[in-house]
């Protein structure tokens, strides 16, 4: 199956190693992975922030750009979660019947990474390795928005080597919202303590998630306070092997 | 007119300790009730489902069915008034108190005089409101505003109580003058205190929870009994309601008396439902109870809700409260910070559509979009999508004209050109490589400017890596 990875803008700029390892674990698995250089930003910023013109233009864009590739795969859960639940409204509502259309059409060909391996794959173990106690946060994308329940959870008990532990409060937001980290800087930092505190009460020196965004705040946090505990993606968890761990 | 400022507001309460420590508790407990007693019923989904039909079907003819309710009332022996908005209702309250000479009123389960501020109009008219919901009157005594939709004291805990009861309520409420801070004891002098109100005031002032428009009757759900004193005791009953409480027929309660006590305080019923319909009680025909029933519809703002498809749905809340409970932003920045009688995830998407984004603008932004309120909203209440609809009206407001120069919409214009144009991107990723050099110590930024210094109050940033995916796989080798 011939993938095309869409790496979101963030992860493209600050996370590359989880772009990385999401096509090392796909090739793995025997798949082709094209990237399509004209891609950019699924538009989740602007809409999140009240900025709907510039939004729709990026919806226009991603549509362009992807239309017609046989499966999408998107190592973020909001991103997908911005595509799958926020374009087809979007569209209808300011992008015309032309693009509600093509929306429509390439919406269920957009594979949240995890979802991709479990879903289309028909996979749980992918022949990873990886040393290491760990913690997973649920995304509230995953969590809500795309429904995704314990497909993580599943994906992580089959990695060789790799202790999983629970994380109290598993459902509840880590606070970022976006510019709500910035905007209500005070308050993203009181919900961001809590779920700290139950990362570091799980024991565990990993704390992972199918989101680079919410991971960056929690590990910004986890940083700040020398913690000792690193936040890593899950898809570069996955991409470990006993000939490779990293 | 001063902005309502929810960060501001949020910062004082994220420091007050007690308050913290009160709410955290009182939701978790509430939370934990709500989700038993919700999911016990096998058929709560579609309970959900059914209450989310019946209230867009509502609103789909609101018209008509007011329309319909005012007939049923009047037919009853009730008065109906149409208030536009704020000052109308008020105008017409105070009236209603004057003509019928009161000199104090008692008051229960009203979020809608909240809303129109008539306390404030009454006691300039020279009429003293009571409250007796036990909570209201909490908040009424410590010259307080609610900080929660339904236990509007959720910020204060018993021993608060205590000295201001010690304080507040009439002597004779408190034998000796001791009064110990346990549930029971607190409960016996508030009891004390305000049977002597539903005794001696003759005009009552009461919300509603719905109201039927085929037979015209009103219905208030409640834990204490004070409010069944209150719509019981005086001669002159005055209820007040959103035009949006209306329900078509009488076997819609059906579903709603399910979902709501359900959602709200984790109670399979609710201790006492009150109905009543006009003045033609064989009660009231005897001369027992009311005589003379007056309801108010309220507008305020309604209609141009129901305008847009978009905040349409925010109508259809039945004032449960399940959202705040379940909001991890209120369960820390408390009710205070919303400034308004309706706090959270609801009071985020109601207040600026009834006061205005230049007042309330703030409080669509003052939400993660977690998606916890729409998830527990028995009747689906999309509040994240009505949040960045509400957003981007605000942004909309915010940019017009020199507005346009704002740092946030400059930054996010720059952002959409770069999305617009990769190349630009790549340039602007190596300038940015190139100068965070003095800001990045061991791969971290642990400082950033303005505007984004709130970032860095509490955590690091990752430094730009040196390469990015893009520039990684236009150097890989290719494939065969």
């Amino acid at each position: 199956m011939k993938i095309s990875l869409f790496i979101t803008c963030f992860n493209d700029a600050l996370f590359p190693q989880t772009g990385q390892a999401v096509v090392n674990v796909l090739e793995r698995l025997g798949c082709e992975v094209e990237f399509r250089e004209a891609q950019t930003c699924c538009g989740q910023m602007h809409h999140n922030s009240g900025y709907q013109k510039e939004a729709i233009d990026l919806v226009r864009r991603f549509v362009e750009v992807f239309e017609g590739a046989e499966a999408i795969v998107v190592p973020s859960t909001s991103c997908t979660a911005m595509i799958r639940s926020q374009y087809p409204r979007l569209a209808k509502a300011a992008g015309g019947e032309a693009l509600a259309a093509r929306v429509e059409a390439i919406a269920p060909r957009v594979f949240e990474f995890s979802e991709f391996l479990i879903d289309r794959l028909g996979l749980e173990d992918v022949g990873a390795y990886y040393p290491h106690k760990v913690v997973y946060h649920s995304s509230c994308n995953s969590l809500r928005a795309l429904k995704l329940g314990d497909r993580a959870l599943r994906l992580l008990r089959n990695v060789k080597g790799l202790e999983l532990v629970e994380l109290a409060r598993a459902e509840e937001c880590c606070g970022f919202g976006g510019t709500f980290a910035v905007k209500n800087a005070e308050t993203s930092t009181a919900m961001l303590t809590d779920k700290m505190r139950h990362v570091l009460d799980s024991g565990a020196e990993i704390c992972t998630a199918g989101d680079n965004s919410c991971l960056m705040h929690i590990g910004g946090g986890l940083s700040r306070q020398q913690t000792g505990v690193r936040t890593v993606h899950l898809a570069e968890i996955l991409a470990s092997t006993d000939q490779a761990a990293s | 007119m001063t902005a309502l400022d929810f960060t501001a507001r949020a910062r004082t309460s994220l420091r007050d300790s007690q308050l913290r420590r009160n709410i955290a508790k009182a939701t978790s407990t509430i939370r934990a009730k709500t989700a038993r007693v919700a999911g016990e019923l096998p058929d709560w989904e579609a309970l959900r489902d059914a209450g989310q039909a019946i209230k867009r079907q509502t609103m789909a003819e609101l018209d008509r069915h007011l329309v319909a309710l005012e007939a049923s009332v009047t037919a009853a022996g009730g008065v109906v008034h149409w208030a536009r908005d704020a000052a109308e209702a008020r105008t017409i309250i105070v009236g209603l108190a004057r003509q019928y000479q009161a000199g104090s009123v008692i008051k229960i389960k009203s979020m809608t005089t909240d809303e129109v501020e008539l306390n404030p109009a009454l006691s300039a008219a020279g009429i003293t409101p009571y409250e007796t919901d036990l909570a209201d009157m909490i908040v009424q005594m410590a010259k307080e505003k609610p900080s929660h939709l339904l236990v509007p004291a959720i910020h204060k805990n018993r021993a608060e109580i205590r000295d201001l009861f010690l304080r507040e309520l009439d002597p004779a409420a408190i034998p000796g003058g001791r009064l110990d801070a346990d549930p029971s004891s607190l409960a016996k002098a508030a009891r004390a205190h305000l049977r002597a109100k539903f005794l001696s005031t003759k005009v009552a002032i009461s919300g509603a929870n719905f109201a039927i428009a085929e037979t015209g009757s009103v219905v208030i759900v409640e834990s204490e009994g004070n409010g069944r004193m209150c719509l019981t005791l005086p001669d002159v009953l005055i209820s007040i309601m959103g035009v949006e409480k209306v329900l078509p027929k009488w076997e819609h309660l059906e579903v709603f008396l399910q979902l709501l006590p359900r959602s709200a305080t984790g109670e399979r019923m609710n201790p006492y439902t009150s109905v009543w319909t006009g003045n033609r009680a064989a009660e009231a025909r005897a001369g027992d109870g009311p005589q003379v029933f007056h309801l108010v519809l309220l507008d305020n703002g309604r209609s141009k809700i129901l305008a847009d498809e978009v905040t349409r749905d925010t109508l259809n809340c039945i004032r449960c409260s399940r959202c705040l409970n379940v909001c991890p932003v209120y369960e820390r920045a408390g009710g205070h910070a919303y400034d308004s009688m309706y706090q959270g995830p609801i009071g985020a998407i109601v207040t600026p559509q009834l006061r205005g984004f230049e007042e309330a603008g703030s409080l669509p932004f003052a939400s993660t979009l977690c998606g916890a309120c729409q998830e527990a909203c028995p009747v689906r209440i999309p509040i994240p999508n009505i949040l960045t609809h509400l957003r981007a009206k605000v942004v909309a407001e915010k940019r017009q004209g020199l507005g346009a120069l704002n740092g946030e919409n400059l930054a996010m214009q720059a952002a959409k050109a770069m999305f617009d144009h990769p190349t630009l991107l790549a340039m602007a990723l190596a300038a940015g490589r190139i100068g965070q050099a003095p800001l990045v110590r061991d791969g971290r930024v642990t400082h950033l400017p303005p505007p984004l210094s709130g970032w860095s109050l509490s955590r690091d940033f990752p430094a730009l890596p040196p390469e990015s995916f893009r520039d990684w796989w236009a150097k890989r080798e290719p494939r065969s």
